[in-house]
């Protein structure tokens, strides 16, 4: 029985081969490099206008990071006016606001509007969909199928750049007149359609966002349907890339109703059209003097036609992670990956039939009510087996807890709460009590915060060594870790409380003026102080990310001993372009870990051949040392 | 470094399809999507509306029905052009690409000269939710009208030049070209009757 030795390389130890791997590696990007030398790019066309994936890839990170912050600033303002209703906001914020938003530091209700809306928007078009997609779909898809690049390079630079143009235009709303838009995230008419400019640049910027989504889509399926390298089956493929396949599809048939009715609420607004608008609506005491006959009930099916399966693109490509940190962590393969598969194809199926639960109080009509809670009932069933998958896949294993796991695990907890305090609200008896209560909010913030964003952040200190070739800091990040799932739970889990009591998530002052939410009220501060330290708890996240770019240990190509093929076939971080110095064959399925009867290592990477058997053993001879 | 994907111009042989052709194919799922919503759109606000005018009565029928013909002609000529650059043919393949482009410019000033008709007759968006969706279906088909033109007058003109050195990679993009014609044709064939015989 062969012992696991391990060699100390540098800061590191390794295994004999992996040693092995590492020089190779490190003589083939010098090579490279000199290479890369007489092809001089420039550094608009490397950095700016770049058709690289991995950088692209970047790009998305960085300003998907750069929004979440935004996002999560605007909801730290909201959290004051909660706690503290109309009272003036400190003075070293209260400077960097207008008076025309809040004149001597008092929030005006349009501007806690503003702030509702965007933070929705801001989140979740911005934030997360990029993060998800965008910069971890756009980075490790290719390098996981070992495909040198997407299948559309200058498409997925023209998507970046559409979604940077929406980013921008939303941004640019605040300084309009009326400020941002102030609808909420759905944009309900006839409020949105008679609400201020802000609305309009919302519109336009959403028309770049749906284009950039659909482009991304379309090179994502095309990419992982077409240039998977030899031997890289569909049941070969990582979990993660599966969640892509599926999420890619969403966005694909999803957003272009969604745009649809942009266009429709854009001529809504412009051209005195009535797509959403009925007929005789009286607002402040004058008869509005248009055609009348549309139906607002028209945009939240469209809406929600998108922004349901939108929910599942927030969550599949995170389940991705989630399983990727799992199956490296316990040392162990996945449990039940064909039943992960099929639920998560099952689960995309299911998700474009299920809209109307967000219109139970709409008075649809019992008939289309009971259709709708039954799909709902049905769909949560994939979501159970995916979540089952995922804990079962701990079971026996010897688990790592490192950062990266930490999070995924942090990660199934808080969406079971998430999806399980789901169930009540599919069911339309249960609805019409929670509806537009903080329960919902509760809810669907737990499957996309401590849920979504737990994954991200288990991808962040997953993958950032591949991404630069440094590790993040283990300390910063446990430290990270632990405020972060302290004050997230302070944040959301007494909205559920409130949320029962029937206190309203819509109201300026947190539900101050009402007899029946008195006994919850004082939840607020609790809530308001637990979001303020929940942004304490990320600093430890940014120091640590920008000192580990410059200062951070170096990285080893595979320093998580993973088997996928973006650990095991390249470089950390891969070479400049193409991915691989030569196209990886893949000889097995993505999580060969622990395999029995091989004891050289306790994992197979996908690439290597030989079914079970330790790889060839290259003398150093081989080597061009000194040729 | 010009880097080298793999399948832009051959087939994949295990699916059959090179890049760009699933990349199409993939993008007009989405546009049956985008026009789904619209038709759906159309649907709904028309059966619940107390009265809505019959297409016919308001609309020019004779004006549409040319337009139908001139829409249908440019898909045979664009699968024209890409028969005869499969056989090796550039001149006819320019030639047919040209009559193509000339049928999408005949299209769009019929479609101007029926807006124009409208608007003298004080029939904008605003009048009624008929015309709201008449001018929002026939409008964004338009767009699609227009957007093929721009890559026929590309594909003619400067993407010409592509031909010399690949020619496969020039025909494909005339291919592909030509399966959103076909598509944007096919939503006119399902506008044309809903929103002027029905």
């Amino acid at each position: 029985m062969g012992q696991k030795r391990q060699i100390r390389v540098g800061s590191q130890w390794l295994y004999p081969d992996e040693a092995q791997k590492a020089l190779s590696e490190a003589l083939r990007v010098m090579k490279e490099e000199g290479h890369e030398g007489e092809h001089h790019q420039g550094f608009i066309s490397k950095y700016i206008f770049s058709t690289d994936h991995k950088w692209i890839g970047v790009q998305y990170g960085f300003t998907a990071l750069c929004f979440l912050m935004f996002g999560f600033t605007l909801m730290l303002l909201m959290r004051w006016q909660l706690a503290f209703p109309s009272k003036p906001i400190p003075g070293f914020i209260a400077q960097f606001l207008s008076d025309a938003n809040a004149p001597g530091g008092i929030m005006l209700p349009e501007f806690y509007n503003q702030l509702g809306a965007m933070h929705g928007t801001i989140m979740v078009f911005l934030g997360i969909v990029p993060l998800a997609v965008g910069a971890f779909g756009n980075y490790l898809v290719p390098l996981q199928i070992g495909a040198p690049d997407m299948a559309f390079p200058k498409l997925n630079m023209a998507s970046y750049w559409l979604y940077a143009i929406g980013g921008v235009l939303m941004l640019f709303s605040f300084t309009l007149p009326g400020g941002a838009a102030n609808s909420g995230w759905t944009s309900y008419p006839p409020l949105s359609i008679i609400a201020t400019q802000g609305q309009n640049m919302w519109l336009l910027g959403m028309v770049f966002l749906i284009t950039s989504s659909l482009l991304g889509s379309v090179n994502f399926i095309v990419t992982i349907i077409q240039l998977r390298a030899k031997g890289m089956t569909f049941m070969r493929m990582p979990f993660f890339v599966w969640a892509q396949l599926v999420t890619s599809f969403l966005l694909l048939l999803a957003f272009p109703p969604l745009e649809a009715a942009a266009v429709m609420q854009f001529m809504d607004r412009v051209m005195d059209t009535s797509f959403f608008m009925p007929s005789g609506l009286v607002i402040s005491g004058r008869v509005l003097e248009i055609a009348g006959g549309g139906n607002p009930l028209l945009w939240q099916h469209l809406f929600w036609f998108l922004a349901h399966p939108e929910v599942y693109v927030l969550i599949l490509p995170a389940m991705g992670i989630v399983a990727e940190v799992i199956a490296n962590n316990t040392r162990k393969p996945l449990w039940g990956y064909r039943s992960l598969v099929f639920a998560t194809i099952f689960l995309g199926f299911m998700s474009f039939v299920v809209w109307a639960h967000h219109m139970f109080l709409t008075g649809m009509g019992t008939v289309i009510n009971a259709f709708f809670q039954t799909t709902t009932m049905i769909i949560s069933i994939p979501s159970v087996i995916i979540l089952t998958a995922l804990i079962i896949s701990l079971w026996g294993g010897s688990i790592r807890f490192n950062t990266p796991m930490l999070f995924a695990l942090a990660f199934l907890p808080m969406f079971g709460i998430g999806g399980l305090t789901g169930l009540p609200l599919g069911l339309a008896a249960a609805d019409i009590h929670l509806h537009d209560t903080y329960y919902v909010i509760g809810h669907f913030h737990y499957v996309v915060a401590p849920g979504t964003i737990f994954a991200m952040f288990a991808g962040i200190y997953y993958w950032f060594p591949k991404v630069t070739g440094k590790m993040l800091n283990e300390k910063l990040g446990k430290l990270h870790f632990v405020g972060s799932i302290i004050f997230i739970n302070g944040v959301f889990f007494p909205m559920f409380i409130q949320g029962l009591a029937g206190v309203s998530r819509r109201l300026y002052d947190g539900g101050a003026q009402y007899a029946h939410a008195q006994p919850v009220l004082h939840w607020n501060l609790f809530m308001s102080v637990s979001a303020w330290l929940l942004l304490a708890a990320q600093l430890p996240f940014i120091v640590n990310f920008f000192w580990s770019i410059f200062k951070g240990a170096r990285a080893t190509s595979n320093p998580w001993q993973a088997t996928t093929l973006e650990w095991a076939a390249t470089t950390s971080p891969p070479l400049a372009h193409g991915n691989f110095a030569e196209m990886p064959v893949v000889h097995r399925g993505p999580y060969e870990y622990s395999v029995p009867g091989y004891e050289t290592r306790d994992f197979l990477p996908q690439h290597e051949s030989g079914e079970g058997q330790p790889p060839a053993v290259v003398t150093p001879a081989v080597l061009p040392l000194g040729a | 470094m010009e880097l080298e994907i793999p399948y832009t111009v051959r087939p994949r042989p295990d699916t059959g399809l090179y890049n760009g052709k699933l990349g199409i194919w993939l993008f007009l799922a989405s546009e049956v999507m985008l026009f789904g919503a619209l038709f759906s759109s159309l649907v709904l606000l028309r059966s619940s509306a107390p009265d809505w005018p019959k297409g016919a009565d308001i609309l020019n029928v004779p004006l549409a029905t040319l337009n139908t013909f001139v829409l249908i002609a440019s898909s045979v000529t664009v699968v024209l052009a890409w028969a005869n650059l499969r056989l090796g043919d550039f001149k006819w393949g320019r030639i047919w690409l040209g009559v193509t482009l000339a049928c999408g410019f005949g299209f769009m000033i019929i479609k101007a000269i029926e807006y124009g008709t409208k608007f003298s007759h004080q029939q904008f968006p605003g009048t009624n939710n008929f015309f709201a969706t008449y001018y929002m279906m026939t409008g964004l088909h338009g767009l699609h009208v227009i957007g093929g033109m721009i890559v026929f007058a590309y594909l003619i003109g400067p993407g010409a030049k592509m031909w010399k050195e690949k020619p496969n990679q020039y025909t494909n993009r005339v291919e592909i070209t030509g399966l959103y014609w076909h598509f944007v044709d096919l939503v006119w064939i399902f506008l044309f009757p809903i929103l002027y015989l029905l």
